[in-house]
């Protein structure tokens, strides 16, 4: 090293010639084409979609029922149906247990025990095999009602959201600010009052934020489903019957041999992955002042 | 209920009035209402075990510990064993996780270190994100009719030129490891990607400028000073990237091939716990289910560790960073 020479600045600018300034813009390179790669799949499953599953889209598909064997045309409207059932069923249960219990996580005890243990549970419960909810619930619920049906779909589908409705809805409820809710107990307010005429109401955007992307979650899940809500291939005419499900469609039609079968089972998808994205940027849209 | 101690609490001349006797109840009734809710997801993992548990118990008392060890799933004589399936998800696993990790960093880095414009890069994150939305049946379908396809001209090279290295020693004859293991990591790519982001975010920003103020190279910054400094976080993101892919279900069960095998060759078929419920568990028997509940247990034990040692490294990290900065 030669000792600074003392006349002028010294020359800062890093040229490619320098090996590892050379080797930092190759690693550059390389980031950005690893980064490009990383989102080929995405657009190759989306142009797949819509050219292979937009080919059949058509009104039929809302009103019929799915074809057997050799039958040509036929539909998915039960599946769609039973889809939007169940995920409905999933976010009656799982919407009040999850904000009563994400209230008490972030307002009512945030640094108990119980509250320590129930989030890192709730942690825990997002990684949650979504299969081993279809499990649990063929054991408690199946086994006991006596049958496949939509509400055991349901009451699996609720196992997976409830983590996220309670982890983004606590995250949404600290967000308030301390002064307004200070302001309401000043005011003579109970914690209850406080609760449902401030915190909630000011929270309510990042609250439903958590549960469309909690619905999304769901929506678009099968092993849950495979055996407590099992497939039919007749309209949902009771909740405690087997049920339809545009998930389950796609996974048997997709191992048919029928060319028939397997434009539906892409056109479902299609459908499918239209529902969850509509709920996902919906919550988007929603969640956007927070970012 | 306790009467309501703020009775008579307010002079007669005051603005504001202490809770009537029904508020002061519905205060305490709301209250419990939350308690119980919280307890009840501690109740939830409490019965998901005890149920899986019980049912599992026949079949645990009939093949104690070798039902881990063999490899033989018949149901005419009723043995089970699930061996090839633990195989299978760990190796598959394993797999993913080596590319989506490679790939999950790099998209991290790509998009924290300032190689884009923000407003480029939050287009760039919601194309990541996007791919966690997409259903795994979905993927499924389209790996059967896309990297199935696409893959097969360099599985038949691989095999062909260098079939004599065990990951290349079979041929691709449809599903298999290779296709499934691609899936699987594009599917656990957002998770690592996502907490990778936010471990990298939590550096200080002052850190990487007295990186550069020292005349660091931006890759120098990088490898030096930001992956290490992020370390906890990125591990916890590999971890629960793993963890994902350990309970992957509908995509697999559709590309792995569902064969009761053991093999290091990436184009043979294999099986994994999950793949073996979601195939198995619709047409099977009394003493099948109940085989079935103790391959759930094991699938259940398995990713419950993997899940706690993530969420525990992620909790430890985020309380570190933020405590120093």
């Amino acid at each position: 090293m030669q000792a600074p020479t003392t006349t002028g600045a010294p020359n800062l600018n890093k040229t490619l010639g320098e090996r590892r300034a050379l080797r930092s813009a190759i690693l550059s390179g390389g980031t950005w084409i690893v980064a490009l790669i990383a989102s080929i799949p995405l657009f190759s499953v989306l142009y797949m979609l819509v050219v292979k599953g937009g080919a059949r889209l058509s009104t039929v598909l809302f009103t019929e029922l799915p074809p057997a064997g050799f039958e040509l045309g036929g539909g998915f409207g039960n599946a769609i149906v039973g889809t939007l059932v169940m995920v409905g069923i999933a976010a009656l249960i799982s919407i009040p247990i999850g904000i009563l219990a994400a209230t008490f996580l972030a307002e009512l005890g945030p640094t108990s025990k119980l509250a320590a243990i129930t989030r890192f549970l709730a942690k825990v419960l997002t990684g949650f095999p979504s299969i081993l909810a279809g499990v649990f619930v063929y054991a408690a619920v199946v086994l006991t009602m006596g049958g496949y049906s939509a509400i055991a779909g349901g009451i699996a589908l609720s196992v997976l959201m409830l983590p996220t409705v309670i982890l983004t809805a606590e995250e949404a409820m600290k967000m308030v600010p301390r002064k307004m809710k200070d302001a309401a107990l000043g005011m003579g307010c109970t914690r209850a009052q406080t609760i449902w005429k401030v915190t909630l109401p000011t929270a309510l955007p990042g609250i439903l934020t958590g549960v469309i992307l909690g619905i999304a979650r769901v929506a678009g899940e099968s092993a849950p489903l495979l055996f407590t809500a099992l497939f039919s291939n007749y309209w949902l005419s009771s909740l405690r019957e087997p049920t339809a499900s545009l998930s389950i469609l796609i996974y048997n039609f997709s191992s048919m041999p029928f060319d028939n079968q397997i434009e539906l089972a892409w056109a479902a998808s299609l459908v499918l992955v239209l529902i969850v994205l509509v709920f996902n940027v919906l919550s988007r849209l929603l969640g956007k002042p927070k970012a | 209920m306790a009467s309501n101690p703020f009775a008579g609490a307010a002079p007669a001349d005051a603005i504001t009035r202490p809770p009537s006797s029904g508020e002061y109840l519905s205060d305490r009734v709301f209250r419990s209402l939350t308690l119980v809710a919280a307890a009840i997801i501690i109740a939830l993992v409490v019965y998901i075990l005890w149920e899986i548990g019980g049912q599992a118990m026949p079949a645990i008392r009939d093949h104690h510990v070798s039902f881990l060890t063999s490899s033989t799933w018949d149901v005419q004589s009723e043995r089970f064993g699930i061996l090839p399936q633990i195989w299978g998800t760990l190796y598959s696993s394993l797999l993913a996780l080596i590319s989506a990790g490679f790939f999950g960093l790099t998209v991290a880095i790509f998009l924290t270190q300032d190689f884009l414009p923000p407003k480029l890069a939050m287009v760039f994150r919601t194309i990541i994100e996007m791919l966690a939305a997409i259903p795994s049946v979905v993927f499924g379908l389209w790996g059967i009719f896309v990297v199935i396809p696409a893959i097969r001209p360099l599985a038949d090279w691989l095999h062909e030129y260098l079939g004599w290295i065990p990951l290349f020693g079979t041929s691709l004859s449809g599903p298999g490891l290779a296709p499934a293991t691609i899936v699987l990591a594009i599917m656990i790519l957002p998770t690592v990607a996502a907490i990778s982001q936010d471990a990298l975010n939590l550096v200080p920003y002052r850190t990487k400028e007295a990186a550069y103020g020292m005349g660091a190279t931006r890759w120098e910054a990088i490898l030096k000073v930001m992956v290490p400094t992020a370390a906890g976080g990125i591990l916890s993101a590999m971890v629960l990237g793993f963890g994902r892919a350990l309970g992957e279900t509908m995509a697999l069960a559709m590309l792995i091939g569902n064969s009761n095998q053991i093999s290091l060759s990436l184009f043979s078929p294999a099986s994994t716990l999950a793949a073996l419920l979601a195939s198995s568990f619709p047409e099977a028997g009394r003493i099948e289910v109940q085989a079935l509940m103790y391959a759930a247990l094991v699938l259940l034990f398995i990713t419950l560790v993997v899940n706690i040692i993530g969420t525990f490294i992620l909790n430890l990290t985020q309380r570190r960073i933020s405590g120093k900065s």
